[in-house]
């Protein structure tokens, strides 16, 4: 990997999002597997909540899957109430996981 | 059949995934039970929501609240189900499955296979209960008795069992409301294997195998695809997945090779950790499975093999999915392009802000959107854009017709706001909140019903 400060994680990783009730899942697999390490340096759980407040209500939880790999991020309060309460147009959050790959990767 | 040994191969279930939601496309799973040689062809058509406003819609007819493209699956899967031995388990019963199942033994009889036997799995709805038991609930950390809007839906997530049972009753069809999504891949291989309810190893093994097919095309490229970072072929034509699963649940997930899309270990990688919020902890009803320890590896074209998933004991209660009516939502969008297209859609917004409050007296909880500005719920700069922007505006409201007046203000717009409003849309929606809470698995009677046409 490579250092640059013109480098986002849209360079080294793939990323899939879902919804748990009011909760955002993004979950993040670097494209070559000995990235994981930089990554899980890189993406701290702070880091990830500064990158999508000010929507984040709660701490942010994060799992590293080191067998895949895969990094599980866990951000509460991002839906504004859920698939089923939200007044936004994506309730679920499903375009909210491509923003991760705007996060800076110095 | 034989190993290239010449000792006879370990039989294996061959499970296929017809749907991954309620609105699924329907050709991929008739590609399969033609195909495959499926052993079952399952399909989820359950979310959160649909089960709550499948329960709306039951309160006004009782024949009503269960999926509404379940009869048209069925009808395309069945002849090739009856031609193969395809068995169909299914969670599109939503919030009526005895209708689901009376409806679909309709339809067997009308197609001239009058022998399938159709078994309905009741007693996840707990309604009546949780009024009795009066829980916590999670998301307002009151008790239920303390929330003022209409209870319409309480339906607990239950597992396995029913349907392991209904299978051994000889069922062809087994259809079933809140179960949850890897149980109806599981039970299938509890049946096949006779795994007993307490080897938390094999149950743990057969979730993965759940979770990975209960998004159907989220496995084979859908969902995976990105033109530029991970191209996938013929998405038109998306095949969905099949797994072979061994005995000791190993499994080996596939696609028909005339299909679209892609099975890698990438695509299976996304897809076991998709709205997992704790790989080492999947909760269901029937186990705590593990997939801290799963790997994939290649073993033919579209064609990888997982392993390492494991089980720790199931949780004690059972989680319930309650839904309330919560008021209306009433949403209105216009589009401006060109010049000064963004400070044409926010006067626009502070003129519908301001008619919603003062002449209507709404003052509800609303959402703006300026949708094509990038602004991406207020994440990103919001950088004034003169190309074309959609003005969204969302409000709750208590009535229907307040929610009527949202859209009636933006639809306004053409001849008293802005120069150049165009393309005006309304939508009303009842809103129904959905929440959570757990309850005794005493306090649930699931029991599985024969049901003729």
């Amino acid at each position: 990997m490579t250092h640059s400060n013109s480098h986002t994680l849209d360079d080294y990783a793939d990323v899939r999002s879902g919804d748990k009730g009011d909760t955002l899942i993004v979950a993040v697999f670097p494209r070559i597997n000995s990235d994981i390490n930089i990554l899980t340096k890189v993406m701290t759980p702070e880091r990830v909540a500064e990158h999508y407040s000010p929507l984040v209500r709660g701490p942010v939880e994060r799992r590293v899957v080191s067998s895949i790999p895969g990094i599980v991020f866990r951000l509460p309060g991002v839906l504004s109430g859920g698939a089923t309460g939200s007044l936004h147009l994506d309730g679920h959050g499903k375009t909210l996981g491509y923003h991760m790959l705007s996060l800076p990767i110095e | 059949m034989t190993s290239h040994l010449g000792v006879p191969c370990e039989k294996t279930v061959r499970i296929g995934a017809g749907s991954g939601f309620a609105t699924d496309r329907i050709d991929p799973a008739v590609a399969l039970v033609e195909g495959a040689g499926l052993d079952y062809l399952v399909f989820e058509c359950l979310a959160e929501r649909t089960i709550a406003s499948g329960s709306a819609r039951r309160l006004n007819n009782p024949e009503e609240g269960f999926d509404r493209l379940l009869t048209r699956r069925i009808r395309a899967v069945l002849p090739g189900a009856r031609a193969n031995g395809t068995r169909i388990v299914t969670n599109a019963g939503a919030a009526n499955p005895r209708a689901a199942a009376q409806a679909v033994a309709r339809v067997v009889t009308d197609l001239g296979y009058p022998d399938t036997r159709v078994f309905a799995v009741l007693g996840d709805d707990v309604l009546d209960k949780v009024r009795e038991l009066d829980p916590h609930i999670w998301e307002t950390n009151r008790k239920l008795s303390d929330h003022k809007e209409e209870l319409v839906s309480a339906n607990a997530y239950i597992g396995a069992e029913s349907i392991v049972e209904a299978l051994a009753r000889g069922a062809d069809i087994v259809i079933g409301g809140r179960i949850a999504d890897p149980s109806l891949f599981l039970a299938p291989l509890i049946h096949e294997y006779g795994w007993a309810m307490s080897d938390l190893q094999h149950l743990g093994r057969g979730t993965m195998v759940g979770h990975l097919l209960e998004c159907a095309g989220q496995l084979t490229g859908g969902y995976y695809a990105d033109p530029i970072t991970k191209k996938v072929d013929d998405l038109a034509h998306l095949g969905f997945p099949f797994a072979d699963v061994e005995r000791d649940g190993t499994a080996q997930f596939s696609k028909l090779p005339a299909t679209g899309g892609l099975l890698t270990v990438r695509t299976c990688a996304e897809q076991l950790l998709y709205e997992v919020d704790n790989p080492h902890a999947y909760l269901t009803p029937d186990v705590v499975a593990d997939f801290g320890a799963v790997t994939f590896t290649p073993t033919g074209d579209n064609t990888v093999r997982a392993r390492g998933a494991s089980g720790h004991a199931r949780p004690e209660t059972l989680k319930a999915t309650l839904g309330f009516r919560d008021g209306w939502i009433g949403e209105g969008e216009i589009s401006y392009a060109g010049p000064r297209a963004h400070e044409r859609a926010n006067l626009a917004a502070e003129i519908v802000a301001t008619r919603l409050n003062e002449v209507h007296g709404l003052n509800g909880e609303c959402v703006i959107e300026m949708i094509g500005a990038g602004d991406f719920r207020s994440m990103a700069p919001n950088q004034l854009c003169d190309r074309d922007i959609r003005l969204r505006v969302a409000m709750v409201t208590p009535t229907r017709e307040a929610a009527e007046t949202v859209g009636w203000e933006i639809e306004s717009l053409y001849t008293n706001g802005p120069a150049g409003g165009g393309g005006a849309r309304t939508t009303v929606t009842e809103r129904l909140t959905i929440r959570s809470c757990v309850i005794p698995r005493s306090a649930i009677n699931t029991r599985v019903e024969e049901i003729y046409a």
